[in-house]
């Protein structure tokens, strides 16, 4: 049985990613019995192609992509460069884990709440100037979009980060160190040198999962992104909740142009790999030391802190406006505090989180028994899964959420699944899976294999070795791969709305649906609340193995994270 | 290999047969036979689909939902949309799938618009709203358009449920004076440029915006009445643009932004972005202000020459799974305790659809005693309500102004 959980798991991540995609790119050529399209046509494109600020919706979706994506990944990787090792790591390390749990949209509204031009940057300054009101300018919505990347940079530079956490180990960066070290080189110089060839081949999907995710982002955009236009998967949502069904075929056409966007923004990424990979060849060998770093170090250290205090200020910002009375601008805080608004909402919130968990739980407990048969599978059989394995499970994450999760709908509904639990749980899946693949695979194939040799030599059985030794040491990976898989299932909005049919509601389809009324108290409880799931889940994967392990002080070190 | 396949069969098998919702056909009621109505609603869960940004309505549609259920055994579950225009799609998207009996929706919160796309495409169950025992108290004859959306007749396929008509507001601690048209409004922004906006067409507060100077603009208003493709509508519409023009460049953002709602838009002024807002409902000002997300100086009025009003109603589809169910719920919407407790601002401050002279002496006085709130304009204050356009002026209108200002880079 085990040997096909691989597979199994394929079909699980492929399946629904291809069905949606056929049910997306038929009606994009005029196909939709249902709707009377029955001979294949170019009028859809023809009808995209004229709509008024198409282009500048391309534009922003794509350069803004690749802005975002490349100054994550540059930031991330200077500051490890700089870092590494040292105790302002462990600590940023600390910081940067818990922001993970973060949903994108949350994020963004912090942010939103600071950086607006009423928001409480411009408060602090308005103190000094003496402005009554707030300056016309545009803050978020900028025509340009800079927002937009602030606020995509600042929620996946942590997931970056942990990323290149997990890749660091294989490289043996330590000891890397210490030798460029002793030739002379500064630090940040060696470790781009001679550490960073060895880490961005393990780091490339998760980097390519980013720039997927930022080329075609729906909350995020709706909340920071300019509207005059939007960029495109913002306008394809608008589309398709259109009464007029003639603009399904459009939006259709738009969505695979969507797919199309995002594989161009991947070719030019990675022809800017090629590009950095000879530039960089030559780099390394030609003998430059760097030694005087000091500034860099410095500057990779404001960025990436900057980066993690924006999110946490934005969170006390939320937190203050749910308690708020009557908060006029200028002032840095409230006239009056208030917890009516908290007692309004509380049983609903109940609601909503029991729904949360109804959907998470089967999701998460699936992905991680389906993730950990994988990895078993790849122990027994000696094989750890091929590129074209890793590419497959990650597909969902390449594929932009908006091209596929309609398509996806009406197959569901052609099975009779619609508005199931069964279709949102399968739903949810495909995004939750790969990244608890992401975050379990390494722990997993970095346990020292000695463990299972010598209890398989004392006799135990394949099975014995796997429930009583393997899985015991990795109880806190697990847990936190749990976690991790938990947090990605709570801040879904798309996947729940369309294949829930507005059936199941979640903290983040209330969220959302409030946030449309623009009440900032209701966005500063619900974002919170959507926050408080995944936040107990990485709680809980600290503090289980240490009850669990608390008399076994080798178990402990183990599962030291 | 097979036993995979076999395995995997067998499992899409149980999950289909045992956790997909059962499409069983809902008789359509007898509206002619309430206790029959009664008896066969009774033990169904109705799927409301309505708005779901406004904490209060969602407040109040949870006390309508615990009420129907206390007295007539109806589960109401409200499915919060972000647009409602998403619901028709649900509705547009199971009939062609051929999803005739047990669609998703069974009820939607709706006007205009919606309405004219979901009645011309049969979408709708009825006639049935007219034969409702608390339709008699509805004020069909001083409020024509409970039975005209849009200038498009309602037919009995939906129940009026609420009223509104545009009005503007604004904090008094900042502006003495106002202006009341549309050209003093043109006149006032000159002085201060950037204090105004308007919600993002195709928002419908935005539209509304556009239609309302349209209606004071244009040179003959009988001719917004009939469908835009049977009048000289680039004519019609010349007096807008022309004002358009002057205004765009004198907007907050200079016109490069907008609000994405009238929310959004009491944000602004609530922040002293702008100084003049509007909103469908004057109530909705005063219970803005009992939220704190208001100052207690801010006020409504309305143009001088009248602002457009429309009413809003609720309409079961085709298809829906729990006809009766949805029909004994919007009977109870029209009822004059609900409509009571609606137009209170410290729930909701939203205008009744029905009649006083019909009611029973202790409710009218119910309604007469009601505390409007601070910035809720009386009856006699509101001044002429001018008709909404026929919805195909709507459409025109959005995709004219997304060519002109939805671009603006």
């Amino acid at each position: 049985m085990l040997r096909f959980i691989p597979i199994l798991t394929i079909v699980l991540m492929i399946g629904p990613v291809s069905a949606g995609l056929i049910g997306t790119i038929l009606p994009a050529f005029g196909i939709l019995p249902a709707l009377g399209g029955t001979t294949p046509s170019l009028e859809p494109w023809h009808a995209l192609v004229v709509q008024p600020g198409l282009g500048a919706s391309i534009r922003l979706s794509l350069v803004n992509g690749l802005i975002a994506t490349f100054v994550s990944v540059a930031i991330v990787m200077l500051f490890c460069a700089a870092w590494q090792g040292t105790r302002t790591f462990h600590a940023l390390q600390r910081i940067l884990s818990p922001i993970l749990s973060v949903p994108h949209a949350t994020a963004a509204f912090g942010l939103a709440f600071l950086i607006a031009p009423s928001g409480w940057f411009v408060r602090v300054v308005a103190q000094f100037t003496g402005w009554d009101r707030p300056p016309d300018v545009a803050i978020i919505h900028d025509p340009w979009g800079i927002a937009l990347i602030a606020g995509l940079v600042a929620k996946e530079i942590p997931f970056l980060f942990l990323m290149t956490l997990s890749a660091l180990p294989q490289a043996d960066t330590d000891r890397t160190a210490q030798v460029t070290a002793s030739l002379g080189y500064g630090r940040v110089a060696g470790w781009f040198k001679a550490t960073l060839p060895r880490i961005y081949p393990q780091i490339r999907l998760p980097v390519l999962a980013v720039l997927a995710y930022s080329t075609s982002v729906v909350d995020v955009a709706i909340i920071l992104a300019p509207t005059t236009p939007a960029p495109l998967a913002v306008r394809i949502l608008g589309w398709l909740s259109d009464p007029d069904l003639a603009l399904r075929f459009m939006a259709s056409s738009a969505a695979a142009l969507q797919l199309l966007i995002v594989i161009a923004a991947m070719a030019i990424w990675i022809a800017g790999e090629r590009l950095v990979a000879v530039i960089g060849a030559r780099w390394a060998i030609d003998g430059q030391r760097f030694k005087q770093d000091g500034a860099v170090r410095g500057v990779s250290a404001v960025m990436a802190l900057v980066a993690a205090g924006t999110v946490v200020l934005g969170l006390v910002v939320l937190l203050v406006w749910s308690v708020a009375g009557f908060w006029a601008f200028p002032d840095l805080l409230p006239r009056g505090f208030s917890l009516r608004v908290w007692a309004r909402e509380l049983d609903a919130i109940g609601n909503s989180l029991t729904t949360t968990l109804l959907i998470g739980i089967p999701a998460v407990v699936i992905a991680v028994t389906l993730v950990l048969a994988c990895l078993e599978n790849e122990v027994r059989t000696g094989k750890p899964a091929g590129r074209r394995a890793m590419f497959l499970i990650y597909l969902p994450l390449l594929v932009p959420q908006i091209s596929f999760m309609f398509g996806l709908q009406v197959f569901f509904s052609l099975l009779g699944l619609e508005r199931t639990l069964v279709s949102v749980v399968l739903g949810h899946l495909v995004f939750v899976a790969p990244y608890v693949f992401l975050s379990l695979s390494e722990p997993f194939r970095a346990l020292d294999p000695r463990y299972g040799q010598t209890a398989l030599c004392l006799g135990a059985s394949p099975t014995r070795v796997f429930w009583q030794v393997r899985l015991p040491l990795l109880t806190r990976a697990v847990l936190t791969a749990a976690a991790v898989g938990l947090a990605v299932t709570v801040g879904q909005y798309l996947p729940t709305l369309l294949i829930g049919a507005g059936r199941f509601a979640t903290v983040t389809t209330e969220a959302v649906a409030l946030a449309s009324g623009g009440d900032r108290r209701m966005i500063g409880i619900y974002g919170l609340f959507q926050m408080v799931l995944p936040f107990a889940g990485f709680a809980l994967a600290l503090l289980i193995p240490a009850v669990l392990f608390r008399h076994r002080r080798g178990m402990g070190a183990q599962n030291k994270g | 290999m097979r036993t995979f396949v076999s395995a995997l069969a067998l499992a899409v098998g149980v999950a289909t047969t045992t956790l997909s919702t059962p499409a069983f056909a809902d008789p359509a009621p007898d509206v002619g036979n309430w206790q029959s109505v009664l008896d066969q609603a009774r033990g169904q869960t109705v799927y409301w689909h309505a708005w779901g940004g406004e904490p209060r309505i969602n407040d109040y549609i949870a006390w309508a939902g615990e009420q129907v259920r206390e007295r007539y055994g109806v589960e109401v579950v409200q499915v919060k949309l972000t647009d409602t225009a998403d619901a028709v799609t649900r509705v547009l998207s199971e009939k062609t799938a051929g999803v005739d009996d047990g669609g998703a929706v069974d009820m939607i919160w709706i006007n205009g618009e919606n309405f004219a796309a979901m009645k011309r495409n049969d979408l709708l169950f009825g006639p049935w709203a007219e034969q409702t025992p608390n339709f008699a108290y509805v004020d069909v004859e001083g409020k024509p358009t409970v039975i005209n959306d849009f200038t498009v007749p309602t037919d009995g396929l939906e129940a009026p449920w609420g009223m509104a008509q545009v009005s503007f507001y604004y904090d008094t601690a900042k502006l003495d004076t106002v202006p009341k048209s549309a050209q003093q409004l043109l006149e006032w922004l000159v002085k201060h440029p950037g204090r105004f906006t308007y919600p993002q067409p195709p928002n419908y507060m935005g539209s509304t915006f556009l239609k309302q100077i349209l209606t004071e603009l244009v040179k003959d208003p009988k001719v917004l009445q009939q469908p835009a493709d049977e009048t000289d509508a680039e004519a019609t519409l010349a007096p807008l643009w022309g004002y358009l023009e002057d205004l765009q460049p004198l907007l907050w953002r200079d016109g490069q932004a907008y609000p994405q709602n009238g929310a959004s838009m009491r944000t602004l002024l609530a922040d002293n972005e702008v100084d003049i807002a509007f909103s469908f409902s004057s109530g909705e000002v005063s219970s803005a202000i009992e939220a704190f997300e208001l100052p207690d100086t801010v006020r409504s009025y309305v143009f001088e020459n009248g602002t457009l009003g429309n009413t809003n109603f609720v309409a079961i589809p085709y298809n829906a799974s729990a006809k009766a169910g949805a029909v004994v719920l919007a009977d109870f919407l029209m009822s004059p305790e609900a409509q009571l407790r609606k137009q209170d601002p410290q729930y909701w401050g939203a205008d009744t659809v029905l009649a006083m002279d019909k009611l029973p002496q202790d409710m009218q006085e119910a309604f007469a005693n009601l505390d409007l709130g601070i910035a809720s304009l009386a009856p006699s204050e509101r001044g002429t309500v001018l008709p909404e356009p026929h919805p195909s002026w709507m459409s025109l209108v959005e995709s004219e102004w997304q060519k002109r200002y939805g671009v603006v880079q």
